[in-house]
C-alpha cells in the first residue's frame, strides 16, 4: 500500500496456453485495477473465456506468471481462487433454485454451531449481505420463487461473501431485461465504490461502454491492447476486436455480380415485414429475392442467428408476418419449413447439425427422407448415387459413404450438412456460420459453392463472423446490433470499414430498422480513417452514399 | 487368417455369440443329451426347443424394448401390460357362454392388443408431447398397470378352459411351438419394416441426436408415440402367451420382471442404453442367452435360491466384456495379431 495508489490487484503476464492442436493464448498481459471495472472483449475464440479460466485456476498455465495483490500466486483449482478472493458468477446461474435465498448465499460455508448448521447465524449473514446491496429479498424466500435478475445478485452476493477482492462476472446481463440490468449496475457500481475490481464480460457494446472503465481486447488468443474506455472510439473497439484485412481483390466481380441481379430483377421469395421474437430478435424487415445472397453482418449475440432460425422454423416468430413465394406462411417446425424449401444449416454444427454415429450416406439423405416420409424409403441405389454425387461434388473426405459422420473433420463434416441441405434442393438456403473452424481450403470450397448456387437462382442467406467474407459473397448486407436490423444496404462499394461503422454505431432511435444510414455510415467512416493509426489510411474513404439510397425494394 | 479372426473379434455381436456358445457347451457337458432334438407325436420336442419357446415372451417384448431404447428411451411398463392384456384376454373368455369357441378366442385376443396399443399412446404420449423423461413415464404405468390388472381379475386369479386359448401358448404348428412362430413373426415384422422403410434410420437419428434430427424435419414426436405404441403391443402379445401357458391369468405374476430381462436382453446384444443404433440380430441373441442361462440353471443343479446371484454374474461378465475398455485392451491384441501377420507373410 505504500506504492503509487493505482497499483494493480491482478496482473497476468505473458500468459501462455495450448490446447492439442490450438495456441488459445499466446503471451497475453491482463492488469485489474481496485474500485474498477474492466471489460474484456474480443469475437468468439478470442480467447476469452481461456483468459478468465487461467485467472479462476480452471486451467492450468504454460507459461507466464500471476500477481495477486502483489504475490505471485498459482492455483490448481477454482476453489483455491476463490479463497484467494476471486469470485465468478457464470452466465448460466448456477445455484440450486430448491433452497433459500440464505441457504444459497452461504452453502458450502455454512456457520456452525456445535457441530450442526447454525441457521439463525446463517439467515442474519445473508441478511447483511443483501442488505450491503441494497437488495431487499426475504433470505428465507426459495431461490427459484425470484426471477433470473434476482438470482443474478443473489449469485453475487455469494460471490462477495469470501471478501473478494475480484469479482468476475461472465456475461450476467444477456438474459436481463433493461429494468434489471440497471438495478444489476447499480450493484456493480456500489462494489466498486468498496474497492473491488470487477471484471465485467458481455456482447451488449452500450453496456460495455455505460459500466466500464477499461478494457482490454483479445483476437485470436493474442493481446491487441488494453484502453481506458473514454479514450477508445467504438468504432476502434470493434475494429481491434474483429481485426481487418481490406479484401480488394474481389471488387471487380462483386461489382459485375451486383449488375446481374440488378437487371434480373428477380421476384421476392421470401418476404419477412416485422418478424421477431421477444428476447430474441426485434421485429424486422427482411426481403431475399430469388438467386440473392443476402450477408447478416453483426456481433455475436447482435440477433443475426436468432433472426435466421425464425426464417428456418427453428424457433417460432411472436411478430410479424412472412411471406414465402407470395403467400403468407407460418412457419412451426423446420419440418414446414423444408416443405416450403427452405433450410437452416446451424453453426452449431455438433449439437444441431451432424447426426454423429450415423454414416456418411445417411447424414446427406436424412432431410431429403424425412421430407418424403418414413415409409417411401429412397431406394438404397437412389442413396448411394445421391451420397456418391455430393461427395464428389463437395470433395468430401474419406470419400466413403459408410464412413461414421462423427469420424470426420469439422470441415468435412460442414460439407455432409450442406449436403443434406442441397439434396432437398431448397430454394432458400440459410448458412449460419457456415466455415467456422473449418480450414482455409475447405472454406474456399463452401464459398465457391454459395456462389455458385446463387448463380443457379437459389437464395441463400449467410451469416458469418467474417466481414470480409460476408462482403465477398453477399448481393446486400443487413447489420444487426443489440437485436435489433441497423441497417439494409447494396453490396455496392461497401467496405469493411463501412460495416464496421454500422455495426458499432448504427443507431437506434425507434423500433423501425434504418434504412437509411448511409450518410451517418459515411461520416463515421471518414471520422474513423482520421482516428486509426492503420495503413489504411490513405485507400479512399468509403463512399457508401452513393450506393446506398435505402437499399432494395 | 489372423485378419479374419481380428474382424470376427471385433465385431459386435462377438462376445455375446461366445457366451451363449459357451452356456451351451456347458449344458451339453451337463447333460449329454442336451442336442438332442426327438419328434414326438409330430412335434418336435428337446431342451433346445424349450430353451426358443420359454425365451419366446422374453425375446418378442426385447424387440419392442429395442427400438424404445434406440430412441433414447426406455419401456419399463411391459411386464405390467403384458398383465392387463391377460387379464383382459381371460376375463373375456371366461365371460363369455362359449369359452371353448374359436370367435371367443377371436375377440377375446383383439381385445387385449387393442388395449395393449392405447396404452403405448399414453406412454408414447407422456414421452412425446408432455416431455416426461421415459423411466418416469413407463413407471407410471408400470405401478398402475399391474392394479389395473387386479381391478379386471378382480383379485382373483382366472383360470380359463379354453382349448383355442391354450393353443397360443403351448401349441404346435408344423411340429413346431406356436410361441416360437410368434416370436420368429414378431422379430423379421420388426426387422423388416424398420430396415425396408426409413423408419429405423429415423429412430437411430432421435436417438443420436434428437435436436439435429427435429431441424432435419424428422417429426420425432409421431415417431417417439408409434415406437411406445409397438413396444406395448409387444408386451400384450408376450402377456397372451404367457397366460395361455399356463391358461391362467394371474395380475400379480404375469410378466413380472420380464422388462428387466428384456432390457438385459438389448443390453447384451449390444444396443446402447444411450440410444442411437441398434441391432434387432443383438437382441436375439441376448434374449437366446438369459433363457439358455435359465435352462442352465437348473441342468446344472444350482440351486434356487442361487438362481439370481448366478444369472447376475454371467451378466456382468458379458457387459464387462463389452465395456470399451475391454474393447481397447482387445484393439491392442487386435493390432499385435496384424502385425504378427504382417511378419509372417514378409518372412514367407
Amino acid at each position: 500500500m505504500n506504492q503509487a495508489p493505482p497499483a494493480p490487484v491482478v496482473e497476468m503476464r505473458d500468459i501462455s496456453i495450448s490446447f492439442p492442436g490450438v495456441k488459445a493464448l499466446d503471451g497475453v498481459d491482463f492488469r485489474m485495477f481496485p474500485g474498477e471495472v474492466h471489460s474484456l472483449m474480443g469475437e468468439n475464440g478470442a480467447g476469452k473465456s481461456t483468459l478468465i479460466k487461467a485467472l479462476t485456476g480452471v486451467y492450468g498455465i504454460d507459461a507466464g506468471t500471476i500477481t495477486l495483490a502483489g504475490d505471485r500466486v498459482s492455483f490448481s483449482g477454482p476453489a483455491q481462487a476463490q479463497a484467494a478472493g476471486i469470485s465468478t458468477v457464470y452466465q448460466e446461474v448456477n445455484l440450486l433454485p430448491n433452497l433459500s435465498v440464505a441457504e444459497n448465499i452461504m452453502l458450502g460455508r455454512e456457520p456452525r454451531r456445535l457441530g450442526s448448521i447454525g441457521w439463525r447465524a446463517m439467515r442474519r449473514r445473508a441478511a447483511e449481505l443483501l442488505a450491503g446491496l441494497n437488495l431487499d429479498i426475504d433470505p428465507g424466500s426459495l431461490l427459484g420463487d425470484h426471477s433470473l435478475a434476482v438470482q443474478q445478485l443473489v449469485a453475487i452476493a455469494r460471490a462477495i461473501d469470501v471478501q473478494a477482492k475480484v469479482l468476475i462476472l461472465d456475461e450476467p446481463t444477456s438474459s436481463l431485461d433493461a429494468d434489471e440490468v440497471a438495478e444489476l449496475f447499480r450493484v456493480i457500481r456500489s462494489l466498486k465504490e468498496q474497492g473491488v475490481a470487477i471484471l465485467f464480460v458481455s456482447h451488449f457494446l452500450d453496456q460495455v461502454y455505460e459500466i466500464c472503465d477499461r478494457l482490454t481486447v483479445l483476437r485470436n488468443g493474442k493481446l491487441v491492447g488494453e484502453y481506458l474506455v473514454d479514450e477508445l472510439l467504438r468504432i476502434d473497439l470493434v475494429q481491434k476486436m474483429i481485426g481487418k484485412e481490406l479484401t480488394t481483390l474481389d471488387d471487380l466481380e462483386q461489382r459485375a455480380r451486383s449488375v446481374v441481379v440488378d437487371d434480373s430483377d428477380a421476384a421476392v421469395f421470401v418476404n419477412a415485414a416485422g418478424l421477431g421474437r421477444r428476447g430474441a430478435i426485434n421485429p424486422a424487415d427482411l426481403p431475399i429475392a430469388a438467386g440473392e445472397v443476402v450477408g447478416l453482418a453483426g456481433l455475436l449475440g447482435s440477433g443475426r442467428t436468432e433472426f435466421a432460425r425464425l426464417l428456418g422454423g427453428i424457433d417460432r416468430a411472436d411478430a410479424g408476418e412472412l411471406t414465402i413465394g407470395g403467400r403468407p406462411t407460418k412457419l412451426r417446425t423446420p419440418r414446414q419449413a423444408i416443405a416450403h424449401r427452405i433450410a437452416f444449416s446451424s453453426e452449431n454444427r455438433r449439437d444441431e447439425g451432424i447426426v454423429g454415429d450415423l454414416t456418411v450416406r445417411d447424414n446427406i439423405v436424412l432431410a431429403l427422407q424425412a421430407d418424403r416420409g418414413w415409409f417411401r424409403p429412397i431406394p438404397k441405389k437412389r442413396q448411394d448415387e445421391l451420397a456418391q454425387s455430393y461427395i464428389q461434388a463437395l470433395n468430401i473426405r474419406p470419400g466413403n459413404p459408410d464412413a461414421l459422420v462423427r469420424n470426420l473433420s469439422g470441415g468435412n463434416q460442414q460439407k455432409v450438412l450442406l449436403a443434406r441441405w442441397l439434396a432437398i434442393a431448397p430454394r432458400l438456403l440459410i448458412l449460419d456460420e457456415p466455415t467456422r473452424g473449418i480450414d482455409i481450403g475447405a472454406k474456399a470450397e463452401i464459398q465457391k459453392l454459395v456462389f455458385n448456387l446463387a448463380e443457379n437462382g437459389m437464395s441463400v442467406l449467410f451469416i458469418s463472423a467474417e466481414l470480409e467474407e460476408v462482403l465477398r459473397l453477399s448481393h446486400r448486407i443487413v447489420v444487426l446490433r443489440d437485436r435489433h436490423v441497423v441497417a439494409d444496404l447494396e453490396n455496392d462499394g461497401l467496405t469493411v470499414d463501412s460495416l464496421l461503422a454500422l455495426i458499432a454505431d448504427g443507431s437506434v432511435e425507434s423500433d423501425e430498422p434504418v434504412r437509411d444510414v448511409a450518410a451517418a455510415a459515411s461520416v463515421t467512416a471518414a471520422s474513423v480513417t482520421g482516428h486509426t493509426e492503420d495503413p489504411t489510411a490513405d485507400h479512399p474513404a468509403p463512399t457508401t452514399a452513393d450506393h446506398t439510397e435505402g437499399g432494395r425494394r | 487368417m489372423s485378419a479374419l479372426l481380428a474382424r470376427i473379434v471385433a465385431h459386435r455381436l462377438f462376445w455375446p455369440v461366445v457366451m451363449l456358445v459357451v452356456l451351451l457347451v456347458i449344458n451339453l457337458v451337463a447333460f449329454p443329451g442336451f442336442f438332442t432334438i426327438s419328434v414326438r407325436d409330430g412335434h418336435l420336442f428337446g431342451s433346445l426347443i424349450d430353451i426358443l419357446r420359454n425365451g419366446a415372451p422374453t425375446l418378442i417384448i426385447a424387440v419392442g424394448m429395442t427400438l424404445v431404447i434406440a430412441t433414447r428411451g426406455i419401456d419399463l411398463s411391459v411386464g405390467a401390460v403384458a398383465a392387463i392384456s391377460g387379464a383382459v384376454a381371460c376375463s373375456i373368455i371366461l365371460g363369455s357362454p362359449e369359452p371353448g369357441s374359436l370367435a371367443t378366442v377371436a375377440v377375446a385376443v383383439t381385445v387385449a392388443l387393442v388395449i395393449s396399443l392405447v396404452l403405448g399412446v399414453w406412454n408414447g404420449f407422456l414421452v412425446a408431447v408432455i416431455g416426461i423423461q421415459p423411466i418416469i413415464a413407463t413407471l407410471i404405468l408400470m405401478t398402475a398397470g399391474r392394479g389395473v390388472a387386479m381391478l379386471i381379475t378382480e383379485g382373483q386369479i382366472l383360470t380359463v378352459n379354453s382349448p383355442p386359448f391354450k393353443f397360443l401358448g403351448s401349441g404346435f404348428w408344423f411340429g413346431v411351438p406356436i410361441a416360437v412362430i410368434i416370436a420368429a413373426v414378431v422379430f423379421g415384422v420388426a426387422a423388416l419394416v424398420t430396415r425396408r422403410t426409413a423408419l429405423g434410420m429415423f429412430i437411430e437419428s432421435v436417438g443420436i441426436n434428437p435436436e439435429a434430427s427435429r431441424q432435419s424435419g424428422v417429426r420425432a414426436r409421431g415417431l417417439l408415440v408409434v415406437v411406445y405404441t409397438f413396444c406395448a403391443f409387444c408386451a400384450a402379445i408376450a402377456g397372451l402367451i404367457l397366460t395361455a401357458n399356463t391358461a391362467a391369468a394371474d395380475a400379480n405374476n404375469t410378466g413380472l420382471f420380464i422388462e428387466l430381462d428384456a432390457i438385459l436382453a438389448v443390453v447384451i446384444g449390444g444396443t446402447s442404453l444411450a440410444g442411437g443404433r441398434y441391432s434387432l440380430l443383438g437382441t436375439l441373441v441376448g434374449a437366446l442367452v438369459i433363457q439358455t442361462l435359465v435352462t442352465t440353471v437348473y441342468t446344472v443343479g444350482i440351486p434356487p435360491i442361487a438362481t439370481m446371484v448366478f444369472k447376475a454374474a454371467v451378466v456382468t461378465v458379458v457387459c464387462l466384456l463389452q465395456s470399451p475398455t475391454t474393447a481397447e485392451a482387445f484393439s491392442g491384441f487386435r493390432r499385435r495379431l496384424a502385425i504378427r501377420a504382417g511378419k509372417g507373410a514378409a518372412a514367407s
